[in-house]
């Protein structure tokens, strides 16, 4: 007996395994950061002084990384879609575009937490600061992670096409939906910290 | 697919061993090798064997270390006799116990046996080996996946043991960790951290791994309510994990960012520490840190329940020979509890200070989910009625599980007010009433488990005169135990105390109790042996027996026994609910659930 529905849909639930799977993380991912962001909102609430971030931060760069981050996400997007069209070598282009994109991101993001090095703030320089590179941190590591399966899924994973067209269309679907999440994330992040 | 009948059960017992390696439903994978076959292995009936007997191990080993804690208690300031001078001086000079050493053991029993212990035994073991059998699955929907979460289990297990070696030892500001005291704490604490994010990973893997296997993965015809409980409960629990654990992993990284990178997140302004002012920004919150832990461990808490619960009734149905009273009452229930245990997790934290308007919503949510507890004990209670039970090993522990279940039920209640919590708050009490839960209550159902699915893993049962010695010792003297801590509890003498509570005039005439609490505890120690050789002589030299050496119904019996890679010969289908015992009209007092109906052959509705 071989393990069923990994590609093909169960009747009675309509889905496969997965795409089932990668939700149920993502529900555990929501947690993760919403425990973050509900420590966020109780310790701002206690404190007596609580800098706003347009004062702290760069503002017009963490604008541009969410720009870049919604960019990549759109090229995930397409690159699902090349895969629906059957276009192997369009989905390689907008694939390794994401990956190009979500480096552009962490590059940038590099400068950011350079200044603040530079400037001499620190996690332990006050609570803000610790609740910024901890978040902040926290979602790039996420980044990498994506970068790292994005990346396998370009060059060695991407075997599997000759293969099996269908699980590997699902894949590209389960790391897409991953992708958005992070992307999620920073939509939440950038005005939370950025702005307020 | 739906017309595929098995006769596997109905073939004569004799043929059933001997299956392991080229069973009928092995695809494909001949030579794997040692260790693929037995240590780096992605079948769900090795991994969860794997769980179960490192789950086994560091229970023993968790309470070796309340054994060596007991003595302290029972006789403080006395070396230790035999293994104290093996301790080190750093640990027990001459072989007297310092205070240090006794707060690490106290972390780290409490550490150990709910995380590396009874969820290890319960879910990774229990769920990993029964759960997909039961519904008829060839494996898990991950195996890859399910073997990383064994790894990642064990590698927070190695890191965890190894922290008692680190200067300063292992941890040691409990198994709560509460801050500040654990932001202060030797280097133990650190590694506590990071062995707690290896088995969060382990948890996140395996809870999404059941939760798909048993919604994708059921056999045809076996719908969610003709589910057997156990698969409900793991189920329940499989939510649990997923979603109580990453808070305290975002509590975890913050504590870990308070020792290593400085932060403030759980330490307030002006904190003293060691007669001089702690270098640190300020402004964090202890009572964050308490509040992202018992987000966690409260649902923890039926995490440690939920599969004990689904055995007991297996057990019990099996054994009383009638399917389980108000089996849909018993899933909503336990699907309700599920709900509850997240917004209950405050009722830890009463005497914190966080205000009477919190206090008074978490005590109403803890007297709500005392009643789907209430209906799960009491509808396996109305099972034993009219039942003709065969008092087999398994069914002693299920049926010291129900009482013993009660007491430590029953006896929360108290605790979850929040004026009697006032009294029995860090008492010896809570100490009683939360093992009445976990040991005589989860570890017994555990133990009935083992005996019941034996026959399964190995094609032998374990020793029927043994597991007798091994019940009527652990239960006695498991009660010998925790009763008197009832006593002690409520004459107000606290737990955490290192010379056993002498310190303080007013437990002077509960003190008495604290020997006979360690005798009992060595006892009951002594107990275990008969179980672990029952265990270790029993896989060879075991009674033969047949697929199905208990007449059960659940799908699991129904493959041989043990099960080969792929675990069934001819895919299972599923005729009709979990419990079918002593059916009126029926040929023997058992309907297995793959049996097809000898009267009409009813189309299997996925």
């Amino acid at each position: 007996m071989d393990i069923p529905y990994i590609v093909e849909e169960r009747a009675d639930t309509g889905l496969n395994n997965v795409k089932l799977g990668i939700w149920l993380f993502l529900a555990s991912e929501v947690m993760l950061f919403g425990a973050l962001f509900s420590s966020y909102v109780l310790l701002r609430l206690m404190a007596t002084e609580w800098p706003f971030g347009v004062d702290v931060l760069n503002v017009p760069l963490g604008t541009l990384n969410t720009a870049v981050l919604i960019g990549s996400s759109v090229t995930m997007v397409m690159a699902y879609a090349s895969l629906k069209m059957d276009d192997f070598a369009r989905f390689r282009r907008w694939l390794g575009l994401t990956i190009v994109l979500s480096l552009v991101f962490m590059v940038v993001k590099g400068f950011e937490y350079n200044h603040e090095f530079d400037i001499g703030n620190f996690p332990s320089t006050s609570t803000y600061l610790a609740i910024y590179f901890t978040m902040t941190g926290l979602h790039a590591l996420h980044i990498i992670g994506g970068v790292v399966v994005n990346t396998y899924l370009l060059f060695p994973g991407a075997k599997m096409w000759k293969t099996n067209k269908a699980q590997f269309t699902n894949r590209i679907e389960a790391a897409g939906l991953y992708w958005h999440f992070v992307d999620l994330v920073w939509i939440f992040l950038f005005p939370v910290l950025y702005l307020l | 697919m739906a017309d595929v009948t098995t006769t596997e059960h109905a073939a004569p017992a004799a043929d059933a061993p001997g299956h392991d390696e080229h069973g009928p439903g092995e695809h494909g994978h001949h030579d794997l090798g040692f260790w693929q076959t037995y240590v780096f292995s992605v079948d769900h009936k090795v991994i969860g064997i794997q769980y179960a007997v490192t789950g086994l191990l560091f229970l023993l080993f968790g309470f070796l270390l309340m054994m060596l804690m007991r003595w302290q208690i029972a006789y403080p300031g006395e070396a230790i006799p035999l293994i104290g001078a093996w301790l080190g001086d750093e640990r027990a000079p001459g072989g007297i116990m310092l205070p240090e050493f006794y707060n690490q053991l106290g972390a780290m029993h409490g550490t150990i046996m709910v995380f590396l212990g009874v969820v290890p035994l319960a879910v990774g073991g229990f769920g990993n080996f029964v759960l997909p059998l039961q519904i008829g699955a060839p494996d898990m929907a991950f195996p890859k996946l399910n073997m990383a979460s064994y790894w990642s289990f064990f590698a927070g297990g190695v890191v965890m043991f190894a922290s008692f070696f680190a200067p300063g030892g292992a941890a040691n500001s409990g198994w709560t960790s509460y801050a500040p005291l654990s932001v202060f704490a030797t280097t133990g604490q650190t590694m506590w951290l990071i062995g707690m994010i290896f088995l969060i990973t382990s948890s996140l893997l395996g809870s999404v791994n059941f939760i798909v296997t048993t919604v994708q993965l059921r056999a045809p015809g076996l719908s969610f309510m003709r589910l057997p409980f156990f698969v409900w409960a793991q189920l329940v629990t499989a939510f649990l994990l997923l979603l109580a654990f990453p808070p305290l992993e975002a509590a975890g990284v913050m504590q870990l960012m308070d020792r290593v990178a400085g932060t403030s997140f759980f330490l307030p302004s002006g904190l003293v520490y060691a007669d001089a002012p702690w270098e640190a920004s300020g402004g964090g919150s202890v009572l964050l840190w308490q509040h992202l832990f018992w987000f966690l461990a409260h649902p923890e808490v039926y995490v440690l329940i939920l599969p004990a619960l689904g055995i007991v009734a297996d057990i019990v149905a099996n054994n009383t020979r009638k399917p389980v009273w108000g089996y849909r009452v018993l899933v909503y229930s336990a699907v309700f509890l599920g709900f509850m245990s997240f917004v209950v997790w405050a009722h830890h934290m009463f005497l914190t200070g966080m205000g009477t308007t919190m206090s008074a919503f978490f005590q109403t949510t803890t007297m709500i989910i005392s009643i789907p507890s209430v209906v799960i004990l009491s509808a396996l209670f109305i099972t034993l009625h009219g039942g003709s039970i065969r008092f087999t090993v398994p069914m002693l522990f299920a049926l010291a599980f129900l009482p013993m279940f009660g007491i430590g039920g029953l006896t929360g209640l108290p605790l979850g007010l929040s004026a009697p919590d006032i009294h029995l708050h860090d008492t010896y009490y809570v100490i009683g009433h939360f093992h009445y839960v976990v040991a005589p209550g989860t570890l017994m159902a555990l133990f009935g488990g083992i005996y019941y699915w034996f026959p399964k893993a190995t094609g032998r049962k374990m020793n029927d005169r043994l597991g007798r010695i091994h019940f009527w010792g652990s239960f006695v003297s498991i009660n010998v135990v925790f009763m008197p801590m009832f006593i002690q509890g409520l004459a107000g003498m606290n737990r955490r105390m290192y010379d056993g509570g002498a310190q303080y005039e007013m437990n002077a005439e509960v003190l008495v109790w604290n020997e006979v609490i360690s005798v009992g505890a060595w006892v009951l120690g002594l107990f275990q042996l008969p179980f672990i050789y029952n265990f270790f002589h029993s896989i060879r030299n075991g009674e033969k027996v047949g697929d199905n050496p208990w007449n059960a119904t659940t799908l699991e019996w129904q493959a041989p026994s043990p099960p080969p890679h792929g675990n069934f010969a001819a895919p299972p289908v599923a005729h009709r609910g979990p419990y079918e015992y002593s059916v009126p009209g029926a040929a023997r007092d058992f309907l297995m659930q793959g049996e097809p109906d000898p009267a009409a052959a009813e189309p299997a509705k996925v």
